[in-house]
């Protein structure tokens, strides 16, 4: 009984988790803020669901099911590289060189802006 | 000769533990398979591997995936009241400059995974040197102390970790 409203719970907190993602896609004001929404706000949204299936398995079926984690290791191989490209294109089409603070060491520029033309600079 | 069949034993065991993990049954038959394949697999792909990591200090990988998962759960929280409760106009997104003090290219790149991953951050860009990384915070009032936390919390561990 415990254990099916545990379940329930950690299915409804994901959901809402995904709902939210959802919601700062649509209500951020640029690019790059909306990137922010669905790289975080999901993980704990599938998260959510992975752990649930896992204690579904294990405490109602009475079989052990672990290849949920295979789930969150491609989801973490994916979604910082996915957000990296698409802070890539959004830096090098849309992003003056001028609005971001300097590399650290002087005389060197972000990767993304080489072999781009810095006379706006 | 134990060198030679496993000229990289720690992708063996990633390999095997993978493979039990797709099956998703714990049995002898699916543990042989896997490392035969994990056998195989760093054979076949050993010339892409010139130089790898060497981990100084594996034991701390643990604390270092508790420590993300934990500001993972706490980012989610985070970045869900900025969306439901903060209007757009008192956000202050902000880019940042992170010097970096690591150099080894596996440990930056889960540096750079690690930022994307957590608090309201995307890593965006490295500099042409690999000596400093740039990224993107959604709500930043205080970009240095921003940029001072993601060096103590991750860079401090994962240069334990590697170097």
């Amino acid at each position: 009984m415990i254990l099916e409203y545990t379940i329930a719970a950690l299915l409804v907190i994901a959901g809402f988790f995904g709902l939210v993602g959802s919601v700062g896609l649509l209500k951020l004001p640029d690019q790059m803020t909306r990137l922010h929404a669905p790289t975080k706000a999901t993980t704990l949204g599938v998260g959510g669901v992975l752990i649930a299936s896992m204690l579904y398995f294990y405490g109602i079926e009475g079989t052990i099911s672990f290849h949920e984690l295979m789930i969150t290791l491609f989801l973490f191989l994916a979604a910082p590289i996915t957000a990296f490209f698409i802070a890539r294109v959004q830096l090098r089409n849309h992003v003056a060189e001028r609005d971001l603070p300097k590399p650290e060491r002087s005389g060197t520029r972000w990767a993304g802006h080489i072999g781009q033309d810095s006379a706006a600079d | 000769m134990l060198r030679k069949l496993f000229p990289h034993p720690l992708l063996t065991l990633v390999l095997t533990a993978v493979w039990v993990m797709l099956v998703n049954v714990l049995t002898l038959n699916a543990l042989v398979f896997g490392l035969i394949l994990g056998t195989i697999v760093p054979l076949v792909t050993a010339a892409y591997w010139p130089d790898r990591p060497k981990l100084r200090n594996p034991l701390k990988i643990i604390e270092y995936i508790l420590v993300v998962l934990w500001d993972i759960c706490v980012a989610n929280v985070q970045v869900a009241a900025i969306i439901l409760f903060k209007r757009n106009a008192d956000l202050s997104p902000a880019w940042v400059s992170i010097p970096l003090e690591l150099r080894t290219p596996e440990a930056i790149t889960i540096l750079a995974g690690t930022i994307t991953m957590t608090p309201g951050t995307v890593s965006s860009d490295l500099s042409e040197d690999g000596a400093s990384l740039l990224v993107h915070c959604l709500h930043a009032p205080d970009p240095k102390a921003t940029a001072r936390d993601i060096k103590s919390r991750y860079e401090r561990r994962l240069k334990e970790i590697f170097e």
